[in-house]
């Protein structure tokens, strides 16, 4: 291209050429996020990629496998009482925080009453169940539950579980987060907001063997290409959430390895049931939403917008998850079916409002959608709005459909009973029906893997006769990162875990 | 009356007589007669995209999704397959109102207000001063930015918010003009002879200061261009399906390394657009003031 | 003279009032719930009405602007809703990067600006003239975020010269940091090295017009010394003013590079704030950059007073 070779000319031009060559550090491991996180802080932090940066920080109670199975971590075991009301945790014995403090049960109960307690915890929602801690002894500690949870230990897997310094949390009290203290393999060193964070090997870490390299640095770089551009210029080791359409050009580049793993959210399309005069009176009727979800071609769209990359979905929860109904499959594109149900319904041309936020891939999806809807007789108009704004008019119910996404939890519990139960602080739609209700509140507190998966089969059931969410499809966390690096692992909830890596140099 | 009668011709007279020879001087200079034809070229072809552009604006092609330079599709697709060009086309629509209504809006604000400041003087004067100070002092396009988030993202909004946050200029340039206008003699004797305010400054004053506002405008409507371009690639401004250059960049952006072209032609449109505008109001700015040349 | 700069200098002080209640009028001009906003994706009540709490954003308007300016006047901006930094510190700490950020771009500008608008200027009619001219006009037009995206894919991305982002603190590394600057500084420059260039080409061509230029000619000056000594000092007189105006747009134009590039400055701080609705943040910055703006054209005033000794002379 003759626009290219111009400018190559007038960069030279301007003498800079001294200055050309990269320099790299074999002894930092350097990762692009794609945002800047909040507080430092596991009682405070709210975003998703603060805790990408805790995964090295601040080790948790429990851990995850690949497989969404639970293993230890600092709690070496655990065992739920018999009536569902009491969790004890067996702790890990020798366990130094960051700090040099000794990690026992009092750290334990400290760090959970903490949890539930510190003004502005984002935690309290998550434990709420736990109604008082008991340190049996120096290394096991009792949680007693006002009610069985069955949810509980995939948020102890978290940052409900992540452990703080007592000491270090009680001297900065709600400065805590400015120099955070836990006991993970690296220790916190400097933050300059949305330019950087640095950590550095603990050396008095539990499992220091698996720890090799010295540092780690954590760069905010929102834009994509721009994220993509660093690691190919060697700015940057790894980088998290590549765009799926960018997949391409970074599968020729032998210098690189890509890392795909389905994540555990869903992007959705929520409608407006019952919430306030928005509501669109077409869409209150079940057959209207289904029609809705039938005109679109999820498969298309998946194509169109992520290359193919994502998985596909009808569900709250993605194929892979063993909590996934096998039975009811996404379905195929039916624009006659859907015609039929709309007519059915004495609505063949029904309008509808869609909002969603003003980002690119939003706005392609929800143009690829108003053209598939179109030809089911649906007109669909797009009102774009900043996230902020669509937050708000979706917690006050002034919307008639939003797009909306969710980053998704361990527990199908976290996917589930905000959106769909009637009271869900997250249900913007009202949506509301007491016998799915109970069937949501009967899950949350079985404690048998088996009977649980039953009841959500039962609930995904419900939820897809009465679409109140048209489930479109699944995210899937695309790292990229050099070849240098060796053992890397994906794990579902999108953590970049730092065990086991090692850089070459 | 007849005083009346004998200072009409005076106001009069400055205008009709530099009136050939700004024209003459404007056609004298080649560039700024190119940049005239570059702009009523692409406001023609703004105006009859419907039957120029070669395609449906928002036709979707799934078959065809960011496909390179061809035939069919001079300047490629885009990331739905839509025709580059034709969004291009339609783009320039946005863009070009996007610069004109919003100078306009300044304009509509920005020039009675310096009317009135420039022309009644004192604590009127005073006050507005120091407001168009404040906001000038206000960086430009966080102004914007944040009006628009206020209003909500969409090209009306964007044109409200740019056309408020350049305003600031027209009322200092306005008053300024008025200043030295006001001490002269036609518009004293139009005073002597007892004519209201508003007469005075409607058809002795802003006559004869329109020539730095005309060139001002189209040298905002230059930059305003850019910063609908700006706001829409912040994702604040023309919202899909419709197009509008910066939007279209924005979309862009995250396809560069694959898809170059989208970004390519929209943006050297823009280059092209607000480039021709700088040509025609420099050319404008030289005819008006013979001094600058 | 005092007399006058006094005033001068007095008349920012109304003017700084009413940029503080423009500031303060953004948080009620911004839609959507700051607190809902950085509530996070759990939307916990019990987190939302906590945060509106400590914020006071509970309270009426009045008495939030009273708690801000209150602030403000002690040298306290609030801190941040979103990284509880002190918005002060903020400051401190992303001003150095768009303070270099834009002087490089302004030594950019001047390096390129001031010498092509001479040439342009003496070689009037000449193809140098045209060339200077047309890539100013190029330099104008081009959006900057266009030029940054484009710059990236070819120096960065293509061709692996420069780093596409990633900014490092000259005390860490200074070669590093200048690599990373260099294309910032260029995209925020050249629409300023336009500027300089145009407005010296005027006030060259006038000033080669005046008296004293014809007077050095008919003594037998060489041309170049007349060219220097009596031409372009004299026409720096105004530019050198605009230098210091432009050097106030810089700030405000280091917005969308800072974005593009990713570079931890001012520009990105406010409006990441803006998006997330970080109103504490989004009023210390637009006060602390318009405060700076009056500064800059106070010291342009005074600049143009210190070089122009007949104005000096006026005012008395």
């Amino acid at each position: 291209m003759d626009f290219r070779q111009v400018s190559r000319v007038g960069l030279l031009a301007v003498g800079v050429v001294a200055l050309f060559g990269a320099a790299a550090d074999a002894q930092t491991l350097r990762i692009g996020l794609q945002d800047d996180p909040d507080a430092l802080d596991p009682a405070l932090s709210r975003t998703f990629t603060g805790r990408i940066v805790f995964a090295s920080m601040c080790d948790k109670l429990v851990d995850i496998a690949p497989d969404l199975s639970f293993v230890p971590q600092l709690a070496l075991s655990w065992e739920t009482a018999p009536d569902g009301k009491a969790l004890t945790l067996k702790l890990r014995p020798d366990v130094k925080f960051q700090d040099g403090e000794t990690f026992d049960a009092a750290a334990v109960k400290y760090n959970i009453e903490r949890s539930l307690t510190l003004p502005g915890t984002q935690r309290k929602s998550e434990i709420g169940s736990v109604a008082s801690v008991d340190v049996v002894d120096p290394l096991t500690v009792r949680l007693n539950l006002s009610a069985p949870s069955a949810p509980l230990l995939a948020q102890l897997s978290d940052r409900a579980g992540m452990m703080v310094s007592p000491k270090a949390a009680q001297a900065a009290g709600t400065n805590f987060a400015t120099h955070p203290v836990c006991a993970g393999p690296y220790k916190f060193v400097d933050r300059v907001p949305q330019d950087h964070i640095t950590v550095e090997r603990f050396a008095d870490y539990w499992d220091k063997a698996r720890i090799t390299i010295p540092r780690i640095t954590y760069q905010p770089i929102p834009d994509t290409t721009v994220r993509l551009a660093n690691l190919q210029s060697g700015q940057l080791d790894l980088i998290e959430r590549l765009h799926p359409t960018d997949l391409d050009a970074v599968k020729q580049d032998k210098r690189f390895v890509i890392s795909t793993q389905t994540g555990l959210g869903y992007n959705g399309i929520t409608f407006n049931i019952a919430s306030t005069e928005a509501v669109n009176p077409a869409f209150k009727d079940p057959r209207v939403r289904r029609a809705f979800s039938l005109a679109i071609d999820r498969e298309a769209i998946n194509q169109v917008v992520y290359n193919g990359v994502y998985e596909v979905g009808n569900q709250p929860v993605p194929p892979d998850s063993p909590f996934y109904d096998k039975a009811l499959p996404a379905p195929a594109r039916d624009v006659a079916k859907a015609k039929a149900l709309l007519k059915e319904a004495g609505q063949p041309t029904p309008m509808l409002t869609m909002t969603v936020t003003n980002n690119n891939e939003s706005l392609q999806i929800a143009q690829i959608m108003q053209a598939m809807v179109a030809e089911a007789g649906i007109t669909l108009k797009i009102v774009a709005t900043e996230f902020t704004t669509m937050l708000d008019q979706g917690n006050r119910g002034n919307f008639e459909s939003e797009m909306t996404a969710w980053s998704g939890r361990v527990d199908p519990d976290g996917n589930l009973y905000s959106f769909l139960s009637c009271k869900g602080a997250l249900n913007d739609g009202k949506y509301c029906d007491p016998a799915l209700d109970k069937l949501l509140d009967e899950a949350r507190v079985t404690g048998d893997r088996a009977k649980r998966i039953e009841l959500y089969h039962q609930v995904f059931e419900l939820a897809d006769k009465d679409s109140p969410i048209v489930y479109f499809n699944h995210q899937k966390w695309i790292n990229v990162f050099t070849a240098k690096l060796e053992g890397y692992k994906a794990y579902p909830d999108g953590m970049i875990r730092v065990y086991d890596l090692k850089l070459k140099s | 009356m007849t005083l009346v009668a004998t200072s009409e011709p005076i106001a009069e007279v400055p205008p009709t007589r530099r009136a050939r020879p700004i024209r003459d001087r404007f056609l004298a200079r080649p560039s700024a007669v190119i940049g005239a034809l570059v702009v009523l070229l692409f406001v023609v072809i703004a105006l009859a995209a419907p039957l120029v552009a070669p395609y449906d604006p928002s036709g979707t092609n799934w078959s065809a999704i960011r496909k390179p330079m061809s035939w069919a599709h001079w300047f490629g697709t885009d990331d739905l397959g839509r025709d580059v060009l034709t969004r291009v086309i339609w783009g320039g629509r946005a863009s070009l109102m996007a610069g004109v209504v919003s100078v306009a809006i300044a304009l509509s604000i920005g020039v009675p207000l310096g009317l009135i400041a420039g022309f009644f003087g004192g604590a009127v004067d005073m006050i507005l001063m120091r407001v168009t100070d404040a906001l000038l002092a206000c960086p430009f396009l966080i102004l914007a930015i944040a009006l628009s988030a206020f209003l909500g993202p969409n090209l009306t909004n964007a044109m409200i918010a740019i056309g408020i946050s350049r305003m600031p200029i027209f009322v200092r340039l306005t008053r300024g003009e008025v200043l030295t206008v006001k001490v002269e003699e036609f518009v004293e004797a139009a005073r002597a002879v007892g004519n209201p305010p508003l007469r005075i400054m409607l058809r002795h004053v802003l006559p004869n200061v329109l020539g730095p506002i005309i060139v001002q405008a189209t040298l905002a409507i230059a930059t305003s261009i850019i910063a609908e371009a700006s706001l829409s690639f912040l994702g604040l401004g023309q919202q899909p399906p419709a197009a509008s250059w910066g939007s279209s960049l924005n979309v862009a952006k995250n396809y560069i390394s694959q898809a170059p072209w989208m970004a390519l032609w929209p943006g050297l449109a823009i280059c092209l657009v607000v480039l021709a505008f700088n040509l025609l109001g420099d050319g404008l700015r030289d005819a008006f003031d013979p001094r600058e040349v | 003279m005092t007399a006058y700069l006094l005033r001068r200098g007095l008349v920012c002080l109304p003017t700084l009032l009413i940029v503080t209640v423009i500031v303060f009028l953004l948080q009620v001009l911004l839609p959507g719930d700051p607190a809902l906003a950085l509530a996070g994706e759990d939307r916990d009540p019990a987190v939302i009405a906590f945060i509106r709490q400590e914020y006071h954003l509970d309270q009426p308007l009045p008495v939030q602007y009273a708690y801000w300016i209150g602030g403000v006047v002690r040298g306290d901006l609030g801190q941040s809703i979103k990284t509880k930094t002190p918005v002060t510190e903020l400051i401190a700490e992303k001003l150095p990067v768009t303070v270099e950020l834009s002087c490089l771009a302004m030594l950019f500008a001047v390096a390129i600006g001031i010498p092509a608008g001479v040439v342009s200027a003496v070689r009037r009619g000449s193809v140098w003239d045209w060339v200077a001219n047309a890539v100013g006009l190029f330099g104008l037009s081009i959006p900057s975020f266009w030029l940054g995206i484009m710059l990236i894919l070819v120096v960065s991305v293509d061709l692996g010269w420069l780093p596409a982002s990633g900014y490092v603190s000259p005390f860490e590394d200074p070669l590093q940091n200048l690599r990373s600057m260099i294309m910032p500084a260029f995209v925020l420059g050249a629409a300023s090295a336009a500027v300089m260039m145009r407005h010296t080409r005027g006030a060259m061509l006038s000033a080669m017009r005046a008296d004293y230029v014809r007077t050095a000619r008919a003594k037998g000056l060489v041309e170049r010394v007349v060219v220097v000594r009596h031409g372009l000092r004299n026409a720096l007189i105004p530019v050198i003013t605009l230098g210091a105006l432009e050097l106030g747009q810089l700030l405000s134009g280091a917005v969308l590079t800072e974005q593009v590039f990713t570079i931890p400055g001012f520009g990105k701080l406010i409006v990441d704030a803006v998006f997330t609705r970080d109103y504490a943040v989004v009023q210390g910055v637009v006060l602390f950059t318009a405060t700076a703006y009056l500064l800059l054209n106070l010291a342009a005033d005074l600049l143009y007073f210190a070089v122009n000794p007949r104005l000096r002379a006026e005012v008395g």
